[in-house]
């Protein structure tokens, strides 16, 4: 099926807002629109970044979510203390898949859950000594830790603890960092202020630690990593295409990552980063700070890739520049190879995303290697900032929906009939079960990982198994089915 | 007063980004742009004018700076 025209996907947003009362159609249409790529900023026909609809089923998590989840969680061998009632930290526990190199419970922590677990009497009487006890507990059953931060759960916000004082009094207790993290679920709009507030707790704890302290021996080609989560070993498939160009990664951030490689990030040549979205702000303040310049890349499917390795190398001399070459042609047979063997099997297949903060714009490249073409994507987070980018990375007149609510996506997908979805875990089952094949994008689906050359051979796998699944053909039950030839004899009686 | 935070892309443009509102706008005009100060109205590609008194000598970039809107 041919993709639909401007008018049609204009009509079709149009149809979709149709079953909204006045107030909430306005507000919703905003949120919808076909991509132009002559519109320079994205302000002129999406808006984002804005509250939900009360009584709309919104995708979006909480800024916990976004702090704890996404940006410290990962952090290994620092504890993540869920400050607050039970439930937020093990609802939330293990399930990114950020993975790492260590033994749980002795010098790393990712996969362990630790609250404070408030009761009542906490709520009433304030919860800043139970707080106080816990981290002496902590770092008495786990004397390896590195540090501590306090993740704030709703609750705290709502009486008032101050954890600043109970985290600064312990820190100089035990000598170690303790960072107070004001990261309370009702803030903002969605997980994105978390990000935000999270980067800020980095900078004002963090960062500055090692400041005049210059025994650490810098190299010419250091790097950081930045806002790669190693969901299912990402950051390991790119690491060691920035190692095998000869840059040296000083710092993992912050899938796989420690306090004391965040320390040292304030001590590298370049910050590359690619989670824009979830830690912009840290780079934007390194640059300020130290004058670490900083650069987005995208290390999804081998035309980007490629683009990216020579980006990165343009900052550096030429042995740089030559080795960014070499590194290419190196995998140039293995890509090749996955593209012959995959691309005729996903040619013209359509794809609709709805993801969080990069992937929307970052893994069109990918399915375009593959032959696939992306008609629909939008994120439940991002900023303007991340749709001015996505304009130019989208094909004409494709949907973009920004904080889709589910009634909307599922009528979209019923009218654009995509080949594929990429969505989260709340949104696969109901797809699934209309007869669409579906990839969870948020974890990769327990699969993984997807960046560097590496990761896009299992994608083009993952992507081919989804779609031309066989279990797609058995959805109806047979006695539903038309029988063979009755639907040539109802026509040949017509 | 928005804090502003002034950088140059790899153009050597510089842009204009406010971190609270997500503006990241590329700067047209800069009414003072001398070696001894920097500063006066500035102009951006969307059309919105903003103003700061001129800072003497011209700040290193990337720098936060406040600048106020300017009156037409």
């Amino acid at each position: 099926m041919a993709s639909l025209t401007r008018e049609e996907t204009q009509a079709l947003i149009q149809e979709v807002l149709e079953v909204y009362p006045d107030k909430a159609k306005k507000d919703r249409a905003k949120h919808l629109a076909v991509n132009d790529q002559s519109v320079e900023q994205s302000k002129k026909c999406i808006i984002s970044n804005r509250k939900s609809q009360p009584g709309v089923m919104t995708i979006r998590g909480c800024a916990y979510a976004g702090s704890k989840g996404v940006v410290w969680g990962p952090i290994k061998d620092m504890v993540h203390i869920s400050h607050g009632p039970v439930g937020c930290g093990a609802y939330s526990r293990a399930g990114r898949r950020n993975y790492y190199v260590g033994h749980t419970g002795v010098n790393t922590f990712g996969t362990m859950n630790f609250t404070s677990d408030f009761q009542e009497k906490d709520i009433v009487f304030g919860g800043d000594k139970k707080l106080d006890k816990l981290i002496s507990e902590i770092n008495e059953l786990f004397p390896l830790v590195k540090g501590m931060s306090v993740q704030s759960e709703c609750p705290i916000g709502l009486i008032g603890d101050d954890i600043e004082a109970v985290s600064k009094k312990k820190g100089k207790e035990l000598e170690k960092p303790i960072v107070p993290v004001r990261c309370e679920g009702f803030r903002g709009v969605s997980q994105s202020l978390g990000h935000h507030i999270a980067n800020d707790a980095i900078r004002d704890w963090v960062i500055g630690n090692r400041d005049g302290d210059n025994s650490f021996e810098t190299g010419k080609y250091d790097v950081a990593v930045i806002g790669d989560y190693n969901i299912g070993g990402d950051a390991w498939a790119s690491r060691i295409l920035l190692e095998e160009m000869g840059l040296r990664v000083v710092a993992q951030w912050s899938g796989d990552g420690t306090l004391s490689e965040m320390e040292l990030t304030p001590k590298v040549k370049l910050n590359l980063i690619h989670c824009y979205r979830s830690m912009n702000y840290i780079s934007r303040f390194m640059e300020e700070k130290y004058g670490i310049p900083w650069m987005e890349y995208n290390f999804f499917g081998p035309t980007k890739i490629a683009e990216s390795l020579r980006k990165i190398a343009a900052f550096f001399d030429e042995t740089i520049q030559a080795n960014a070459e070499k590194v290419i042609e190196k995998y140039t047979a293995e890509y090749e190879a996955v593209i012959a063997k995959y691309r005729p099997r996903l040619e013209g297949k359509k794809v609709m995303l709805y993801v969080g903060g990069l992937r929307p714009r970052h893994v069109i490249g990918a399915y375009e290697d593959l032959g696939m073409e992306v008609v629909g994507t939008g994120y439940e987070f991002a900023h303007n900032d991340d749709y001015d980018r996505t304009i130019k990375e989208m094909g004409d007149a494709t949907l973009l929906y920004d904080d889709v609510t589910g009634y909307e996506f599922e009528e979209f997908v019923k009218k654009v009939k995509p080949d594929l979805i990429g969505s989260g875990i709340k949104e696969k089952y109901i797809f699934q079960k209309m007869g669409v094949p579906f990839r969870q994008m948020h974890s990769w689906d327990y699969s993984g990982p997807y960046h560097g050359y590496d990761g896009f051979a299992i994608f083009a796998r993952d992507m081919d198994m989804t779609v031309n699944n066989p279990c797609w053909k058995s959805l109806q039950a047979p006695w539903q089915k038309p029988a063979e030839g009755e639907a040539e004899a109802i026509a040949a009686s017509a | 007063m928005p804090n502003v935070m002034i950088r140059r892309n790899d153009d050597g443009g510089l842009l204009f980004y406010v971190a609270k509102k997500d503006m990241e706008e590329t700067i047209a005009s800069v009414e003072t742009d001398t070696p001894e100060a920097w500063g006066g109205e500035v102009e951006l590609t969307d059309g919105s004018r903003w103003y700061i008194d001129p800072i003497s000598p011209p700040p290193e970039f990337p720098t936060t700076l406040r600048f106020k809107r300017a009156e037409d």
